[in-house]
């Protein structure tokens, strides 16, 4: 099992390696096109900013070599965001994986949302013993709204998307690498696609 | 719903858990791995590590204590302690820290939030304050506890908050050790005043002192050592009580 973890300028891969290392399986972490395509899974992390990190990813083409991707990729967090096609952060113009917009959190609450929240309406095998209404671990200022596409939901203020699926593209809004048994049997799930 | 998070704290010296009451008379509480490993599986939220002796030789140690951690335990953490630059932080991120807290450094360089914030997010910047009761109000102290400020605590942590730090984490000096509850007061104040996450910390003795903490001092998280570290609190036991008081909990 080969898992390639997108190396860009937006996150700290370290835990999502370690997470990956806890269920022995041991990613490189790399920009290499040929590498990336010929792996068996890869993943997208990240934390940061949308719009640098997607400037970046266009001028390293890492844009072009996602989008072209046909094994199961998993983004997490602002990967996730970066998969749509929209993000009001920076007014960024996304991979546009998924239709979905992101839009910044309003309201009469604390932003970013930090903390364990739950997740429902969970649909695909990513989710495969996962029970319902499961808490895994968000920092988040931004969401994903609902949609066709949605394979699970949370609500913070608003109900929103807490994980994407299209084709062979999958997505998690929280860290299934900091969440705990939950968010291990998401990322063994992710590995036995 | 997200939930109210417990998290224990575990100030660190020379690579050892060690425990004092008000800032004072360190007493060895353990290996940290060890005791982060039982936390999670038990059920915490995240932790703290304070290295109450960071210097700039000890950074080595520091980083490889926290990649032993961040490979063993499966929650997030977070790390202070002696932090005052963005090449420390960087450090600490890449050795698999989810977060940083900074205290004295901020307060020296309130530039520095805006930097860190800038560079790695607001969603790894923690603030520490550590604050004291005095002359009718609350004032933030450095060191340690050992240094007191012109600062009024209310203003810095408006002040960190619009410079970018995304979490605050407010410590009582005339709380700590006690284990008489929290400081509802401040930490009210604080939580409502900011529009990011307050950890309330110093003064937790009985699972009541959470649930007031919550309910009262609209605390986003509460954090804890002691009773951790020398059993008096169970986090499982503690976490059913707070979800039978109808408080949004993680079990």
């Amino acid at each position: 099992m080969k898992v390639s973890i997108v190396k860009y300028n937006a996150g700290n891969v370290q835990s999502v390696l370690f997470a990956l290392e806890r269920i022995g399986i041991n990613a490189i972490v790399t920009d290499d096109k040929d590498l990336l395509t010929t792996s068996d899974k890869v993943i997208f992390p990240g934390v940061g900013e949308a719009s640098s990190a997607m400037k970046y990813l266009k001028e390293k083409n890492l844009d072009e070599v996602i989008l072209n991707l046909k094994q199961p990729v998993l983004g997490i967090c602002l990967g996730m965001q970066l998969m749509c096609q929209y993000s009001e952060e920076g007014n960024t113009n996304c991979l546009g994986i998924f239709d979905n917009k992101i839009k910044i959190f309003r309201g009469d609450f604390k932003v970013p949302q930090i903390g364990w929240n739950t997740i429902y309406d969970l649909k695909t095998n990513l989710y495969q013993g996962i029970k319902e209404n499961e808490y895994m671990y968000f920092v988040h200022s931004y969401y994903a709204e609902i949609s066709e596409h949605t394979i699970a939901k949370t609500n913070y203020g608003l109900e929103y998307s807490s994980s994407l699926q299209k084709n062979n593209f999958y997505a998690a809004q929280f860290h299934p690498e900091k969440s705990s048994d939950a968010g291990q049997q998401l990322l063994e799930n992710f590995i036995k696609l | 719903m997200i939930t109210k998070r417990i998290i224990p704290c575990l100030d660190i010296k020379d690579g050892r858990t060690v425990k004092g009451i008000n800032f004072e008379n360190i007493k060895d509480a353990g290996d940290p791995v060890e005791l982060a490993i039982k936390y999670a599986k038990q059920g915490a939220d995240e932790l703290v590590f304070l290295d109450i002796t960071a210097t700039n030789e000890k950074r080595k140690t520091l980083s490889e204590l926290v990649t032993r951690i961040a490979k063993h335990i499966n929650i997030p953490f977070t790390v202070g302690g002696g932090i005052s630059s963005v090449e420390d932080v960087s450090i600490l991120l890449n050795s698999g820290a989810d977060k940083i807290s900074v205290n004295t450094s901020a307060v020296k360089n309130p530039q520095l939030i805006k930097e860190l914030a800038n560079q790695f997010g607001s969603q790894c910047v923690v603030l520490a304050i550590d604050t004291k009761f005095e002359d009718n109000d609350w004032h933030v102290y450095l060191n340690g506890g050992r240094v007191k400020t012109d600062l009024k605590t209310i203003d810095w942590a408006k002040q960190a908050v619009a410079l970018g730090a995304g979490e605050l984490l407010l410590t009582s000096m005339n709380n700590d050790g006690t284990k008489d509850g929290y400081a509802i007061d401040i930490t009210k104040q604080i939580s409502e005043a900011v529009n990011v996450p307050v950890i309330a910390s110093g003064g937790a003795g009985t699972m009541q002192h959470f649930k007031e903490i919550f309910e009262n001092g609209k605390a986003d998280a509460a954090l804890a050592a002691s009773v951790f570290h020398y059993k008096e609190i169970a986090i499982p036991e503690l976490k059913k009580y707070l979800q039978e008081n109808n408080l949004e909990i993680r079990i």
